[in-house]
């Protein structure tokens, strides 16, 4: 006799801790709230960091548009610099995580970032473009050129790798080749300018010195949209895990998920490249740290978690950048990259795997 | 009445004709084997079922020709389970048998409660709900196959497409995991094609038994007529014996070619 396991049609196992169905867990829902106040801590923080020192109770008084002691001075410090400037490092850090973590889960990929498809080549291109050629007017129009170099990068690699085949593989090293391409072009460019070096590199480096309402205004609208298409693709994207064929088993066409996913982190990630130039290490790392911090590879829960504490980290770093040396600053991406690196380090060993 | 009905299929694979002039069918609650050697066609019949590649001819369900069925639609009737199924390691079983309910969401809608049920429902009667929390990374051999089984069970399909469902199982798990898809065929009326590559299980468990030989059904209908040592060692270039063991059961044993004695 064969013992074949009970099938069981009736009342629940009484062993069963709870019951399946993959509603959010109770500790995913612990990070959610713990994501918000770590972003409002870290912008209240920033809000109240610099050579204006203001009054705790009072700015946060402000902030929330209750009476409050701040004199005419403090307020247009608090309202004119600090708030755009925490605004748009948070809009950036939100747009760059969440970007990273649609394209990893698109590609199937950790160490995949909105970068990876041309769209960094693109934007350095373009913004290099703008400042070699368009002289004293050329900084103005740095955001729009790296903003629509961004986008020709990833529509061109995208173009390409579905010329040469199907999958994400193919599609991964069109954007490396593109990449590759568009980056010699920009190193010849500068090469032969050598006068422009300074402001390129300045630029390539990341910095969100001299933000304005004017700045989180142009970027708003496209921040939205993307944002909204790639939250509403978790699910999908969960699915995609399984592999191309077994989702289209399920009915999902793998195809055109990859299409809108990318299409909306390329447009993320141009947005946040055009206010503050190319901040590296955000957009690969904050996803990790989610996964493993929320324990779950889910990405309903990764995608909210990434834009939440990818602003917060981004607001957190970009303080640091504009306090540490102060009068003068630290490009962005040398802050990311130097403070987050011990710290992602830290929580590898930290925490058991969670993969992509 | 036959619950899937297939007619003269054919399927080409970057232009080489993989499968030519298929025709069989099996009834509701029926299990059907497709058996045959290496490169015969079994996996590309599944999915050509399944709808995940091109063919000519037809697929019936239940009387309804499946050709012009695609996506959602297909895959709430059929369910289809790979040879290797990807298992996303951190992953866990409740998200992993939720999956299954795919076919049946909308767009932008999340799982209802009639959605959890249902998946709650195939895990307890695979009786993998009591480690619904754990990983996939860390479930056993047998252990993962009843959670992919659930799975599929979760779509609550009318047809489930098993590709060897007992590879890299021993004796006792394949044999307690083929137990559970007869419980589920009889129980739910759920016809099952599977492919399958011992050709004694497959006698035991599936009728009627189609044997493909080069895309084309070499031999079709219940073991003892498809199990025959002339067949076997003709289309596998094996030396089998075929015996009938008590009770029936058609079995198939390999033969060593005798060696010439040591001078």
């Amino acid at each position: 006799m064969i013992p074949v396991p009970r099938l069981r049609g009736g009342a629940p196992p009484p062993r069963a801790r709870r019951a399946p169905g993959g509603r959010p867990p109770r500790k995913a829902a612990r990070a959610a709230v713990a994501a918000a106040v770590f972003l409002a801590a870290a912008a209240l923080a920033s809000a109240l960091t610099g050579a204006a020192d203001l009054n705790p109770v009072a700015t946060a008084a402000a902030i929330v548009h209750l009476p409050s002691s701040l004199s005419p001075l403090d307020r247009a410090v608090l309202f004119q610099i600090r708030l755009p400037r925490i605004v748009l490092g948070a809009l950036v850090g939100g747009l760059l995580s969440v970007a990273g973590a649609g394209y990893q889960g698109v590609f199937r990929n950790p160490l995949v970032d909105s970068g990876m498809l041309g769209s960094s080549a693109g934007a350095g291109l373009g913004a290099t473009l703008a400042i070699v050629y368009l002289g004293g007017a050329g900084t103005s129009a740095v955001p729009a050129a790296a903003f629509a170099g961004s986008l020709a990068g990833v529509a061109v690699a995208y173009a390409a790798g579905s010329v040469t085949g199907s999958g994400t593989a193919t599609l991964l090293l069109a954007g490396v080749a593109v990449s590759l391409f568009l980056t010699a072009v920009q190193t010849y460019l500068l090469q032969r300018s050598a006068q422009d070096l300074q402001q390129v590199y300045s630029w390539l480096l990341g910095s969100l010195s001299g933000a304005t309402w004017q700045q989180v205004v142009e970027i708003l609208p496209y921040s939205a949209v993307s944002v909204a298409a790639v939250l509403a693709c978790g699910r999908q994207l969960d699915v995609l895990s399984v592999g191309d064929e077994e989702a289209r088993a399920l009915g999902v066409n793998p195809g055109r998920i990859r299409l809108v996913v990318v299409a909306a982190c390329s447009l993320a990630a141009a947005s946040a490249v055009a206010v503050s130039g190319l901040i590296g290490f955000v957009g690969i790392v904050v996803p990790h740290v989610m996964r493993r911090l929320a324990r779950t590879s889910s990405y309903r829960f990764v995608l909210p978690l990434s834009l939440t504490c990818g602003a917060g980290f981004l607001v957190l770093a970009d303080t640091a950048a504009r306090t540490v040396v102060a009068p003068a600053e630290l490009p962005i991406g040398v802050v990311t990259a130097l403070a987050g690196s011990p710290v992602f380090v830290w929580i590898l060993r930290s925490t058991s795997a969670i993969r992509t | 009445m036959s619950a899937v009905t297939v007619q003269d299929l054919a399927v080409h694979l970057d232009r080489v004709p993989v499968l030519r002039g298929v025709s069989f069918a099996v009834g509701t609650g029926g299990w059907l084997a497709l058996i045959g050697p290496n490169g015969a066609g079994k996996t590309t019949l599944l999915r050509a079922v399944a709808g995940l590649v091109r063919y000519r001819g037809t697929v019936l369900l239940d009387g309804t020709d499946l050709g012009g069925m695609r996506g959602r639609g297909r895959a709430r009737l059929i369910a289809y389970l790979p040879q290797a199924p990807v298992l996303p390691p951190d992953m866990t079983v409740e998200e992993y048998v939720l999956l299954g309910r795919t076919p049946h969401l909308g767009y932008l809608r999340g799982p209802s409660g009639r959605d959890r049920e249902a998946a709650a429902e195939a895990a307890r009667r695979l009786d993998v709900a009591r480690f619904a929390g754990r990983r996939l990374a860390t479930l056993s051999g047998g252990e993962r196959q009843r959670v992919v089984l659930a799975r599929a069970l979760a779509a609550e399909p009318r047809v489930l497409l098993l590709d060897e469902p007992t590879t890299g199982l021993d004796v006792g798990h394949a044999q307690r995991v083929l137990e559970l898809v007869d419980e589920l065929r009889r129980g739910r009326g759920v016809t099952v094609l599977s492919t399958l590559h011992d050709l004694t299980t497959a006698g035991q468990y599936a009728c009627p038994l189609v044997l493909l030989h080069q895309g084309r059904v070499a031999a079709s209908g219940p073991a003892a007529d498809v199990l025959t040592e002339e067949l076997i060692s003709r289309i596998y270039a094996a030396r089998v014996a075929v015996t009938a063991a008590p009770g029936g059961a058609t079995v198939v044993t390999p033969l060593r070619r005798p060696r010439p004695a040591a001078p």
